[in-house]
């Protein structure tokens, strides 16, 4: 019963031929026919009996929409086309031949908005870029910068987390209070401290997946009841020191002097990203795919070794490399390497994109809702415990709010979208950097704590104003 | 010809809140035959698609794969038995590239890190079987014309090898040339031994590339006609109920309509 005979067909094979045979010219047709051939394609919506429609809009897609029969090897033009017109010329230095495009814009509004405050901070204060305020401000962004971290996490299942601020401060009072209080040893405590913050984030992540609560509400649930706990733990005095020469002390005051260690471990980081470049480049070339160039390769080790040394060597000329920013660094490539090139990644990331696509595509939604919640509230945990670290003491700081803030606001500054699916960990590097930099530099020139909220909140409204722009414009050519 | 029916579906019924979407619903599909899924506005057809693929499993019914019951309630157990399915909307993840969204829920690691060479030599390998065309395997789909997202829709269906296709409204994003050279596919892959059901609103392609039609109207069959030796007004008036084909009222073996 394998094939019978076929009834006569109505169709335009021939024009389908011509198409076909049009093949080898420019992308101006494929570039038209993506707008013209965009078609709502149903969205979620039934689109019984409007095969009318659907037809009356092929004499306006072009040929080049969709093309078969044909193994000439992609135009590397066509991908830029994608971008406006500005974007794409300001771009094309920047973009790699594949890694960085396709990735909206990165992270490069954000370098340049960090580079504009340092040479604003520097000119109106010649103190803003000496190794000492450098220093600190590479140990003050840790706590915030974990913390934030989580919140990309978060983000790029296009979810929020209000809890997390809450949650660090919980840590800390948690750490502060088995320690000092039950006389708990410090290894112990801390981690007690940080499953408390991966538990918190299982519950609320339970349920928003499981019960389905809007994360919002679960975790400004989250935000009081956290606080309260804190507060109880705390005690009358609201605040418990614990002693500057333990483990959780040292994480933010230990300092790596050593030349030998901290250009070596420059040198290591920079030569695995060469290798690690270089073994994937050797890879595609061998399956015949597109790969970059060794010079491309090349140049970009050679830009990540200038700023590897160069933060070295300022950072030697005061107290050392700061033990608290090797973490911050190491958990930002393991949750980068986490995000960008494990199957676990790949589905938190397309969660972003689409819950419905994802559930159908085989991904266990709610398991990988909850995880990131999880992740979230480790995060947070530990962020705190860092912020306890610098007071050498727990305290109501991290939970009054501005934590939640800055964390929130460093991510979204940093290039990760509030609107699902766009980001990596790098933003919050970024972000953290922009805002703790704006808040340094204001505390040198003696801005009142007003201004500076106000001058910190009108750089997150820009963010923002940019995040939902960049959306429209993709949007715009497309469908995000 | 007593031929083991690929995939068979026994008093299908499912229900959301208040309406009755699907009723007892009967439907057999052969390998190497291509069965199309007609019916109006709400007769349940999209319906029908996800309870085979598994994203809305039925509330009763019995479906049979090669002969033997099968329970189908999450995607994996229709991916893992070898369906595949193409949804209307196409479901896909705008911001991942289209390597991405092909090996979605099912990515090729080593040591827990993504194989993104192999996985995109496998893309590539694949479109180039499928004699299409994609200018960037590395773009977001969100990038991509609405033909071209049809395209990596249906060659992610062919990842797992599957056995029995489903298509929802293939053709109603694309131009003419376009869903031409899908109904060209079509063929191919029946040609090959897939069976393969298609939900189409367009008599054209049916009358092209299917060799039965099914007929769904308020949830329940309608008919079952064999594309050539039945009339489009036949088929039409069945589907807005003119002809009320009496097979929906009663208990029938679905052989007993073909002619």
């Amino acid at each position: 019963m394998a094939v019978r005979g076929r009834g006569p067909r109505a169709r335009a094979r021939t024009r389908a031929d011509e198409t076909t045979s049009k093949d080898g010219r420019g992308d101006d047709t494929s570039r038209d026919g993506r707008r013209d051939g965009r078609h709502d394609g149903g969205r979620g919506e039934i689109h019984d009996g409007s095969h009318d429609e659907s037809h009356d809009e092929s004499p306006g897609q072009r040929p080049g929409g969709l093309r078969w029969h044909s193994g000439r090897l992609t135009d590397r033009a066509g991908t830029l086309r994608a971008y406006p017109g500005a974007v794409r010329r300001g771009l094309r230095g920047l973009r790699g031949l594949h890694g960085l495009r396709g990735r909206e814009l990165g992270s490069a509004p954000a370098l340049l908005a960090l580079g504009i405050t340092w040479m604003v901070f520097q000119s109106l204060n010649d103190n803003f870029l000496s190794p000492r305020n450098l220093s600190v401000l590479s140990v003050d962004i840790v706590g915030t910068g974990m913390v934030a971290v989580g919140i990309v996490f978060v983000l790029l299942i296009g979810e929020i987390d209000l809890s997390v601020g809450s949650l660090a401060g919980l840590a800390g009072a948690l750490f502060a209070a088995l320690n000092v209080n039950l006389g708990m040893p410090e290894w112990l405590a801390v981690i007690i401290a940080v499953s408390c913050g991966a538990a918190a984030g299982a519950v609320q992540g339970f349920s928003f997946a499981r019960i389905g609560v809007p994360a919002f509400v679960v975790t400004l649930a989250g935000l009081l009841a956290w606080n309260g706990l804190m507060l109880y733990l705390l005690g009358p005095d609201s605040s418990i020191n614990f002693s500057e020469d333990g483990l959780v002390a040292s994480l933010t005051s230990r300092y790596f002097g050593s030349p030998v260690v901290t250009y070596g471990l420059a040198a290591l980081g920079t030569a695995g990203y060469l290798l690690v470049s270089l073994h994937d480049r050797g890879r595609r070339a061998a399956a015949g795919m597109p790969y970059r160039a060794v010079g491309e390769i090349w140049a970009r080790t050679v830009l990540l070794a200038v700023v590897a040394f160069t933060a070295v060597a300022v950072l030697g000329r005061f107290e050392g490399l700061p033990l608290a920013l090797l973490i911050f660094l190491a958990v930002i490539v393991v949750t980068d390497v986490l995000l960008r090139r494990t199957p676990y990644g790949r589905q938190v990331l397309a969660l972003g994109g689409g819950v419905e696509a994802a559930r159908r595509a085989g991904v266990d939604v709610a398991r990988t809702q909850v995880s990131v919640f999880m992740v979230s509230g480790t995060l947070a945990a530990v962020g705190g415990l860092f912020v306890a670290s610098r007071l050498t003491s727990a305290s109501q700081v991290p939970g009054s709010g501005t934590l939640l803030i800055n964390a929130i606001a460093a991510a979204v500054i940093g290039g990760t979208s509030l609107f699902g699916g766009r980001g990596s960990t790098w933003s919050a590097l970024l972000g953290v950097l922009i805002i703790q930099s704006i808040a340094s530099g204001m505390a040198l020139l003696g801005v009142e704590p007003p201004v500076q909220s106000m001058i910190t909140g009108g750089v997150l409204f820009a963010a923002v104003v940019f995040d939902s722009l960049a959306r429209r414009a993709a949007e715009s050519r497309g469908r995000v | 010809m007593a031929v083991q029916p690929l995939l068979a579906l026994r008093g299908i019924s499912k229900r959301f809140a208040a309406v009755q979407a699907l009723v007892d619903v009967e439907l057999e599909i052969r390998a190497g035959e291509v069965v199309a899924l007609v019916g109006d506005n709400a007769a349940g057809k999209s319906t029908l698609v996800k309870v085979v693929s598994g994203a809305g499993p039925a509330d009763r019914g019995v479906i049979e794969w090669q002969g033997g019951a099968v329970q189908i309630k999450r995607p994996q157990d229709a991916q893992a038995l070898g369906i595949a399915t193409v949804y209307q909307d196409l479901a896909m993840c705008d911001n991942l590239d289209v390597v991405g969204n092909l090996f979605l829920g099912r990515e090729i690691h080593r040591f827990g890190i993504l194989d993104e060479v192999e996985m995109e030599r496998r893309t590539r390998e694949l479109l180039d079987t499928l004699a299409i065309r994609i200018p960037d395997v590395r773009v977001p789909v969100a990038t991509l014309s609405g033909g071209q997202r049809q395209v990596v829709a249906i060659s992610r269906s062919f990842l797992g090898t599957p056995r029995l296709l489903l298509l929802d409204e293939p053709t109603a994003a694309l131009g003419v040339e376009q869903a031409g050279q899908l109904l060209d596919l079509i063929e191919q892959l029946r040609d090959r031994g897939l069976g393969i059901l298609l939900i189409s609103h367009n008599m054209g392609d049916i009358k092209a590339v299917a060799d039965r039609v099914a007929v769904l109207r308020l949830g329940r069959n309608n008919g079952l006609f064999d594309v050539n030796t039945t009339s489009q007004e036949q088929i039409i008036s069945s589907i807005t109920g003119a002809a009320d084909n009496s097979a929906a009222h009663r208990p029938t073996r679905p052989e007993e309509a073909w002619p």
